[in-house]
């Protein structure tokens, strides 16, 4: 038997393939619109790689979508579909905010506190909905999507409970400095980056534990066994609600911790939301682009954090940075279809070995 | 080679000439001819993996040949689809059923070629077709009921209806007969011989011998992916076919030396079960299973057989009644219980329950001892002795291809997927195996193979349960046999006397001659 499977069989082939295309389409939009995709994309790439710092940023818009994308790629490895992560972002972020509002703590302790209640939020809140399956037969995408909702009118909510709420203003109180996850004064002025923070060091850890749970535990082997097969996990003796209920659970801790960094690292504060904030459905693109690998959505997260970050200066060459999405939007139908791009690839072997 | 009368060119419709198909460095077919004539039943004989299905999937369009010609009815042909393939008048029944499993029954049938009024799905019309067709060729199925909830042996029915609802003219049939009864195959064998006096030909994969020596006209015999010869069926014996297609003398004969049963393992008292659609199936059922003897359970699918392993085992919840297991209480545990409580057992259904298909074999083999030492430790995986444990049994257990620990299951042969669980539940050393239509389409060399791991169970003093539709199988290897029929058990018989025709008699519900 082959075992090395050659570059044309691996995804990141197809991935970068499938990116490349999604700027081409990209272009062709820009120049309908009168643009010069060469001035849109010349800013976009300046404005991620020119200077350090801009990569520092890069790498603060990337945490919390990395996060989201592990979320949405841990619940796609055990068969489940988190469309949800949206919803456990929101709750996440509101706990984070709310405790780093009220609390009294010492620094480390508490982040700490505020990070664990996030997951602790983003966890219960998918469990929710997780239990209505188990114990209803309710599909999780319908209750998914609705819990989002709720979490978006529920976190509005208590935006503008004045304990919370700001005298004028649209936005919460900022978190106590104690609970902030920012990189200290000196390195963050060294960076050049205000907020520059841990956020990213959590997500790649959360990257790595994730691929150890996958790839290395019991737990992980219950919870792959149930999502490719339940019927045989069950005849094997494994409790498949069991397995379903905890998979959704760090799944939705997964994307509470995006909203506690978002937070605690980023904004500082929460706004009321005008519309959904797209962080948990933006994860669905990353663990997309990341084959749903740990590892891989960690990349494909940095890489939509620099399209987002890259795409907030487009306006300053007069470009909209919508083109961002259409780009990504593209990514994703693109990969979706990479099997044609196997079999062209293929076939065009097959034809060098014929000729 | 008994080919005179195949000479003829004019009632040639298929004809297959040096086909190759080629899977990377791996040759599945390597230069294989096939003619077959308009009306005749061509059975093509080979073992598990030589390359039968291969070779069939190429004539319906699923895999395009690495070079050879396929002509239809004396015009060359290039599919590119299975579609292709049906609109030439050629249909295949796959040996894995490619069902819809939350669909009905009828909405399978007309998947894609579904009749029309306006924008809109002429059910009735369809359902009106369906049972048309399914009365016409006396195969029973439910046009309203879903796929998830019926028998194997009613999918297979499906599966053919599915072809002829397209009109196809020539029907491959890839291991029909695998999990019907024997009544039920006597049907399909008038079938057959219905479809052939109607003009149209009938490709029959199989490695049953009895089969193509009782229905088949020719037999193209295949090893390896070469092509070895084809043969006129009434000029040979099933013992030339089998030694054309393994290569060597098969001894049939099942060995099994002389011993008493020992104390009861299983005891079931007065079991009452209901099946998928809460009709009572199982129906105060009582039997016992002793140590070191094999208990053959005959019957015709749909009197129970499958409900009752499916209680034993735990994935079904009884109503009433009592299942012991060297005395103690097993009667609706989950199946995790069952396990621990001495219970092991050979699905029938290898790919829903047996085998989880993307798990790698080393996987798989651990499934019910993952949390257990040396596979893990704290609840981390231990790779290594994963790897090494599965290495010892692919070797025992003679699963091919070899090297194929890390490789996921999906991507084994049926046979071998067999084998990976026979040797998963024979090494799990419980009191009691269940094997449910173990060698359910495995090939004759395969079939020897599980045979004699199920009869060294029974030597090393343990209990064995065979269920199976297979009355040869029943009656080479049980102890004692009995007849299940609406739910009970209607007669039980020795099985060294056992006589074919007393038992399917007592299987259609006639009771014991005395």
């Amino acid at each position: 038997m082959n075992k090395k499977k050659s570059i044309f069989e691996s995804n990141v082939l197809y991935t970068i393939i499938a990116i490349l295309v999604g700027f081409v389409i990209g272009a062709v939009f820009l120049l309908i619109a009168g643009i010069s995709p060469a001035v849109a994309y010349g800013k976009l790439i300046d404005s991620v790689f020119s200077k350090p710092k801009y990569l520092i940023w890069t790498l603060t818009y990337a945490s919390p979508l990395i996060f989201t994308g592990l979320s949405v790629a841990f619940s796609f490895r055990t068969g489940v579909f988190n469309i949800g992560a949206e919803g456990q972002f929101v709750v996440g972020s509101l706990a984070a905010c709310v405790l780093g509002i009220l609390l009294d703590l010492p620094p480390v302790l508490h982040a700490l506190v505020c990070i664990a209640a996030a997951a602790a939020a983003g966890c219960v809140w998918s469990l929710i909905v997780g239990v209505l399956k188990v114990k209803r037969g309710i599909h999780e995408v319908l209750s998914f999507i609705m819990f989002n909702w709720i979490a978006f009118y529920l976190s509005n909510y208590v935006v503008n409970i004045p304990a919370i709420h700001k005298g004028s203003g649209e936005a919460t109180k900022d978190v106590l400095d104690s609970a902030r996850i920012l990189f200290p004064e000196g390195i963050r002025n060294f960076l050049d980056c205000s907020a520059a923070n841990w956020g990213i060091v959590l997500a790649v850890a959360a990257g790595i534990a994730m691929w150890v749970i996958i790839e290395k535990t019991t737990l992980g082997y219950r919870l792959k066994a149930v999502g490719y097969n339940s019927h045989g996990a069950l005849y094997g003796g494994i409790n498949a609600n069991k397995s379903i209920l905890t998979a959704l659970g760090i799944s939705g801790a997964l994307a509470g911790l995006g909203g506690a960094v978002q937070i605690l690292g980023m904004s500082g504060r929460l706004s009321q939301f005008a519309a959904q904030e797209q962080y948990g459905f933006q994860g669905i693109t990353v663990a997309l682009i990341g084959s749903s690998s740990p590892i891989g959505c960690i990349f494909s997260g940095i890489f939509y954090g620099a399209m987002k970050y890259g795409g907030s200066k487009l306006s300053i060459v007069k470009a909209p940075s919508e083109v961002v999405d259409i780009i990504m939007g593209c990514v994703i139908l693109f990969i979706a279809i990479s099997q044609i791009f196997r079999i062209l690839f293929k076939n065009l072997r097959k034809k060098k070995e014929v000729s | 080679m008994g080919r005179e009368s195949h000479m003829d060119e004019s009632t040639v419709v298929i004809s297959m000439k040096d086909i190759v198909k080629k899977f990377g460095d791996f040759t599945a077919n390597d230069h294989i001819n096939l003619t077959v004539h308009k009306g005749e039943v061509h059975a093509i004989l080979g073992e598990n993996g030589a390359g039968k299905s291969t070779l069939m999937n190429v004539l319906c369009g699923l895999y395009k040949p690495t070079s050879g010609q396929i002509f239809i009815n004396g015009k060359e042909v290039q599919f590119s689809s299975p579609k292709n393939a049906i609109e030439m008048g050629i249909g295949m029944v796959h040996q894995h059923f490619m069902l819809i499993q939350p669909f009905t029954v009828t909405d399978n049938i007309i998947l894609g070629v579904e009749p029309a009024k306006g924008l809109v799905v002429d059910k009735k019309t369809a359902r009106e077709k369906v049972l048309e067709l399914s009365e016409r060729y006396a195969m029973k199925v439910d046009p309203d009921a879903k796929i998830e909830d019926i028998s194997v042996g009613m999918q297979q029915r499906v599966e053919i209806l599915k072809v002829l609802y397209r009109g196809a003219d020539t029907l491959i049939l890839d291991e029909p007969t695998a999990s019907l009864t024997p009544q039920e195959i006597e049907g399909l064998m008038e079938i057959i011989s219905n479809l052939t006096a109607d003009g149209k030909s009938v490709i029959l994969i199989t490695h049953k011998l009895k089969e193509i020596t009782a229905c088949s006209d020719y037999c193209t015999i295949i090893r390896q992916g070469k092509y070895i010869q084809t043969v006129k069926v009434e000029d040979v014996n099933e013992n030339e076919l089998a030694a054309m297609m393994v290569g060597r003398e098969v001894n049939f004969r099942v060995e099994k030396k002389e011993q008493e049963p020992g104390e009861v393992v299983l005891d079931v008292k007065n079991l009452r079960a209901k099946d998928y659609r809460g009709v009572e199936i199982v129906k105060g059922l009582n039997l016992q299973v002793r140590r070191g003897e094999i208990v053959g359970l005959a019957g015709v699918d749909g009197n129970g057989q499958t409900e009752l392993v499916e209680v034993l085992t735990g994935l079904r919840r009884g109503e009433s009644g009592e299942v012991k297991v060297l005395g103690k209480d097993l009667f609706n545990k989950n199946p995790h219980d069952t396990f621990a409580g001495g219970i092991s057992s050979i699905p029938a259904d290898r790919q829903k329950h047996g085998l989880i298909l993307e798990f790698s074999n080393e996987d798989n083999l651990i499934l019910q001892h993952f949390e257990e030492e040396p596979f893990s430790r704290n609840g981390i995986l231990n790779r290594k002795a994963i790897r090494e444990h599965a290495t010892e049994l692919i070797e025992k257990f003679d699963v091919r291809p070899r090297g194929c620990e890390g490789a996921p299951s999906g991507t084994l042969s049926g046979g071998n997927q067999q084998k990976v669980i026979i040797a998963r539940e024979v090494t799990n050393d419980k009191d009691l195996l269940i094997a449910v239509n173990p060698t359910r389409g495995l090939d004759v060399g395969a079939i020897e193979f599980v045979h004699k791991y199920l009869v060294e169970q029974r030597n090393k003093n343990r209990a064995v349960l065979l269920v199976s539709f297979e009355l040869d199988e029943i009656m080479s290897l049980s102890d004692r046999i009995e007849v299940i029929f609406d739910g009970q058990i209607t007669g039980s018989v020795p099985g060294r006397d056992a006589d074919e025709k007393e038992l399917g008699f007592m299987m259609a519900g006639g009771k014991k001659h005395e």
